[in-house]
């Protein structure tokens, strides 16, 4: 069997009385690229932060190539582009690299980098001039020196604009035909969709979705038929054609699945269901009703109607 | 191609990281910034020559040492305190930008890290002390060799001392101002700790306060080999005072490596 580049089992992170991290189980094989999508908030940086050994969570274990995320750190097997990492301002951009591939053993060469990221034109400015987007592709270029395994991005191109967004990424793609297992953490849904083989969605600390982008967005096409129908028969309704799932809340019965039609035309024909309706969801609503509110994620996305 | 297919061989560095290229940068670093520049090599020169030259050939009381010879070390000796300080408190610079977090994503030990940081501030603080010299020696001061030698390490290695000092208030100090903050501290401890006039002037209770001040006991050292009434005590000072901020700088480290 294969090792897992991400092995997260049953990891909770707390501050004080806040659980940032609740009890989180996750792997990612060698070569995925994984969106991890949630809003601001919802323990995408704790992870990450923990699984660069920059902070240790309180229970469960974390191992990055079977092996100690210190231990990746420090021989390069997995780098990062956070967020929250500060750079020299009186360093040039190509100084910054030269400085921080002293540190890696078997570094790339600058030149190579710095092409790779796009910035070799602009290697001799001081990083204090540089756009923020240039110098989130000079934290991406310093992620590259140690030609890692695993990269994890934490919200890439937050403040940039939609230009140097669309070049950050065609760089990092660029890149990852290479083979490399890539972990981006984002609050933009069209990121996600448009860059991520598997989306994992969290919130409040807890994975609430997780799938590739069309298993997500099929979880959240398919329809729904609600109705009132005191003591259904859920067995029969669930011979129904296209029928996934059948649940029971007191009265009302929701029934999800490809053919909404035909579950209505049955309702309404051979039961006394009455009050129905038919609800249906986007990759916005499914992210939304995921990701936010305080009921459980399901319920949110079953409940979510237009 | 596949990351898979490129072999990288997965080694940690030597020497926790710590390497000479890295040093080099950093010195490049720091002397780009011209406040630094302005503080450790223009001002010492500039008190040389505004307190020191005009007093000829007058000696101090009591003893054969020019007051010149006396503002030419002392100033070498401010003006390697500085450096030093400020090297060290470039780590709450680094960690205000978020600069020790970027560096958390390297191999780089954090010893390594601190061995930099002195390191450089070494090499800065040694900038005063030649060019303060040199302008000592082309305009006035006549020494020994060995005097020129023993007063410029005594200058330059006891400026370690605040190398410490700056270490321990930038781990300390949560910001950039670190260094706005020891600035101030630093010229008042020369005031009273003898570095920008000769105690012997002064009332005995000055004398005797200046004995239990930081910058009393490198100041001293460092005229020390000019002959005049260097005694002990002054050893006794550098020592406590090297402990004091020593013991505060690694303790303000080991707190700091367990955040980011």
């Amino acid at each position: 069997m294969q090792t897992l580049a991400v092995d997260l089992q049953r990891v909770t992170k707390k501050f004080g009385s806040l659980t940032a991290v609740d009890d989180l189980t996750l792997a990612i094989e060698p070569g995925e690229i994984v969106a991890f999508l949630g809003p601001n908030g919802a323990g995408k940086t704790t992870t990450i932060d923990m699984l660069l050994g920059l902070s240790r969570p309180n229970s469960g274990t974390i191992s990055i190539y079977g092996g100690k995320p210190e231990d990746a750190i420090a021989n390069g097997r997995v780098s990062a582009v956070m967020q929250t990492a500060g750079l020299l301002k009186d360093l040039t951009i190509k100084e910054t690299v030269r400085l921080t591939a002293t540190l890696f053993p078997h570094a790339r060469p600058v030149g190579e980098v710095l092409e790779r990221a796009g910035i070799d034109e602009i290697g001799d400015r001081l990083v204090g001039k540089c756009s923020g987007g240039q110098q989130q592709r000079l934290r991406f270029a310093l992620a590259l020196l140690s030609e890692p395994e695993l990269m994890l991005l934490d919200e890439p191109t937050a403040g940039m604009d939609v230009e140097g967004r669309r070049d950050f990424w065609s760089a990092i793609r660029e890149d990852a035909m290479r083979g490399r297992t890539v972990m981006f953490a984002t609050h933009y849904l069209e990121e996600a969709d448009a860059y991520a083989d598997r989306i994992v969605l969290i919130r409040s600390g807890q994975i609430v979705a997780d799938g590739t982008t069309a298993e997500i967005k099929a979880m959240a096409s398919g329809r729904q038929v609600r109705a009132t129908l005191p003591g259904a028969d859920t067995r029969a309704l669930a011979d129904l054609p296209g029928v996934d799932d059948i649940e029971l809340r007191g009265d009302t019965v929701l029934i999800r699945g490809k053919d909404s039609d035909g579950v209505a035309r049955y309702l309404l024909n051979h039961t006394a269901a009455r009050d129905l309706e038919i609800t249906a969801h986007n990759l916005e609503d499914a992210f939304i009703a995921l990701t936010s509110g305080d009921t459980n994620g399901v319920e949110a996305l079953e409940g979510s109607t237009r | 191609m596949t990351a898979a297919s490129t072999t990288v061989a997965r080694t940690t560095p030597a020497m926790g990281g710590f390497n000479l290229t890295f040093l080099g940068l950093e010195v490049r670093r720091m002397l780009r910034n011209k406040r630094t520049l302005i503080f450790t090599i223009v001002m010492p020169i500039i008190f040389f020559v505004v307190f020191g030259l005009p007093q000829k050939d007058a000696l101090i009381d009591g003893t054969n040492v020019t007051i010149r010879a006396y503002y030419m070390v002392s100033m070498a000796v401010y003006g390697a305190m500085t450096a030093c300080a400020s090297g060290g408190s470039m780590v709450a610079v680094e960690r205000a930008l978020g600069w020790s977090r970027q560096l958390r994503l390297t191999p780089l030990r954090p010893v390594a890290y601190v061995a930099i940081k002195i390191l450089t501030a070494m090499v800065l603080g040694l900038i005063p002390v030649v060019t303060v010299f040199v302008v000592g020696g082309v305009t006035s001061v006549h020494l020994e060799m060995h005097q020129w030698i023993l007063c410029g390490l005594a200058a330059w290695l006891g400026a370690l001392v605040f190398a410490a000092l700056g270490l321990f208030m930038g781990y300390l100090l949560p910001s950039e101002n670190a260094m706005q903050v020891l600035g101030p501290v630093l010229a008042v401890l020369s005031i009273f700790g003898g570095i920008f006039y000769p105690l012997a002037g002064a009332p005995q209770i000055l004398q005797d306060i200046a004995k239990f001040i930081p910058v009393y006991g490198v100041g001293e050292l460092a005229r020390a080999p000019l002959g005049g009434t260097f005694h002990w005590t002054s050893v006794l000072n550098i020592v406590i005072w090297t402990v004091v901020f020593s013991v505060g700088a690694a303790l303000a480290f080991r707190r700091d490596t367990k955040r980011v």
